[in-house]
């Protein structure tokens, strides 16, 4: 296709566009609304998928040595545990170490406490665990329990299972309403494009009657398609980004209290754009495509 | 150049339009076809220009094979045959230079050469001074040349015409059909559906009669037949 013709397929294109205003605008509209909660979805759902990317990549197990374990012993564990596969580090905190490291969190106000045990120190020697590949956090804490010395190993299970449960629900619940949206919207368009193939139907039947190719017929439906797609992700897209920004720089990139760090407002922006503006496209495309077909059967 | 064997339509109402037409239009000829309304002459024609396709039988048109020819291929085929109707099919937004520039605007014809093509057309019908001109500002006859301008300004091989004097008077009608005949003696094959019985007697040509989907009559120079 020469640049001389997708000029006259845009020329046409924007026509039908102007020409049926109202239609154009609640088709824009119902562009513009599926993409800001696809978009708002998708900035949570990413989110969220960097929470757990980052909690299973703090993943650790901790394997507490019985307290019978000499400290030759302890050594003599923490190297087999590093020879273990898939495991990337292995810190070795002898119970005076932990108990240091207990006094420290707990600050001044618990130090009475803790003075009462400064000679029977209550604290088992400890192991912590890092694995290669957060996945198999499970397997090697498995490994760990049957190791001789090791009394308990906490793999924090139970507290990831829950949160991955909750992210899962966040994710489902949302494609769903944007799957939902987006059907809605291509009705929405296509409805529009008919409305101007409609109003054009003579003149289609000319193009055909003197030889016009389907695509040349189709082409400017598919532009006014496009273009209703991309005008209504621009908005929506001007919208999340700017919302965005401005909460990230509030809350200095990270979520809440947690420590936990959002993603970068251009890093998210480009993926943003990346799915709005390609679905705002798809779902134009697809607008257009259905409505011309009928009316190319001659 | 036109030809037709064993030709069967039955549409899929149930409706059988033509039962076994057998034809051959060679190059240059000049052919009514007339029948009652429903006999199957509106059928006849869209055939040619695969408006419609047959249920059975063998149609070559200007070189095609219709039977074989590809949803891909008929806009080549379209652009060797110019169609004429009886509502003349203009634009009304459009000026009379427009309607038939359109012709050549959607076939891809570079810009430069249209205005040419164009101007040599309307000058051909005798209307380059209403270029400029809106079909609603027209009469019914100006509206018909325009469109016959169109139709002849890709050059085709043939003219197909469905009833183009169907909404004429008859004075107008017979400019229309002397226009036609000057098309015909410049080489370009004319396959006209009329019921203007006058015209036919009167400028006599080769007669087709198509009754109840069948070719009852197909002789030279024959007369239109019927009593309307």
């Amino acid at each position: 296709m020469t640049i001389r013709m997708l000029g006259r397929h845009l020329r046409e294109g924007c026509k039908n566009l102007l020409r049926n205003g109202w239609m154009t605008f609640a088709s824009i509209s119902a562009v513009a609304i599926t993409l800001l909660i696809l978009g708002a979805t998708l900035v949570i759902a990413l989110n969220a998928q960097q929470l757990s990317n980052y909690v299973a990549g703090q993943l650790q197990v901790n394997a507490y040595l019985k307290q019978n374990v000499s400290s030759a012993q302890a050594q003599q564990i923490t190297a087999e545990v590093k020879a273990l596969p898939g495991v990337s580090s292995v810190r070795y905190v002898p119970k005076q170490q932990g108990f240091k490291d207990l006094q420290q969190r707990l600050g001044k106000d618990y130090q009475d406490v803790l003075q009462g045990f400064s000679n029977k120190n209550p604290l088992p020697d400890k192991i912590v665990v890092q694995a290669a590949d957060p996945k198999q956090t499970l397997s090697i804490a498995q490994k760990i329990r049957a190791l001789p010395g090791v009394d308990r190993v906490d793999d924090g299970k139970q507290v990831v299972d829950k949160l991955f449960r909750f992210l899962d629900l966040v994710r489902n619940i949302g494609v769903v309403f944007v799957v939902g949206l987006v059907v809605m919207a291509m009705f929405l368009i296509s409805n529009t494009i008919k409305i101007t193939i409609f109003s054009r139907r003579r003149e289609i039947e000319i193009m055909k009657l003197v030889g016009a190719t389907n695509w040349f017929i189709r082409w400017p439906f598919l532009t006014e398609g496009i273009i209703i797609g991309v005008v209504g992700a621009v908005l929506p897209f001007a919208i999340i980004a700017y919302a965005y920004h401005s909460v990230y720089a509030r809350l200095g990139g990270t979520f809440l209290a947690v420590a936990f760090p959002l993603i970068p407002t251009a890093q998210l922006a480009q993926k943003l754009a990346l799915v709005m503006f390609g679905l705002g496209i798809v779902i134009g495309v697809w607008g257009g495509i259905m409505s011309v077909r009928k009316f190319l059967k001659i | 150049m036109i030809e037709m064997q064993d030709v069967w339509k039955e549409y899929p109402n149930g409706a059988k339009a033509l039962n076994g037409i057998n034809v051959h239009i060679t190059k240059g000829e000049f052919v009514y076809v007339v029948g009652p309304s429903g006999a199957g002459k509106s059928t006849f024609i869209k055939l040619m220009y695969r408006e419609e396709r047959p249920t059975k039988g063998h149609i070559f048109v200007n070189g095609f094979n219709i039977e074989r020819l590809k949803d891909r291929k008929v806009p080549l085929l379209r652009r060797s045959i110019g169609v004429v109707f009886q509502d003349f099919k203009l634009l009304p937004q459009l000026t009379a230079y427009e309607n038939v520039a359109f012709a050549l605007e959607v076939i891809g014809i570079p810009k430069r050469h249209i205005k040419r093509r164009v101007m040599d057309a309307l000058d051909w019908v005798g209307l380059a001074d209403k270029a400029e001109m809106l079909p609603s500002q027209m009469s019914g006859g100006e509206q018909q040349r325009i469109a016959i301008a169109r139709a002849l300004v890709n050059n085709p091989a043939v003219i197909i015409a469905d009833e183009p004097t169907g909404n004429l008077d008859p004075d107008t009608s017979w400019e229309i059909m002397k226009l036609f005949q000057r098309i015909n003696d410049r080489g370009t094959t004319i396959v006209m559906a009329t019921h203007n019985k006058e015209i036919v007697n009167t400028m006599r040509k080769r007669v087709i009669a198509i009754e109840a989907g069948q070719i009852v009559r197909d002789e030279e120079k024959g007369l239109y037949g019927y009593d309307d």
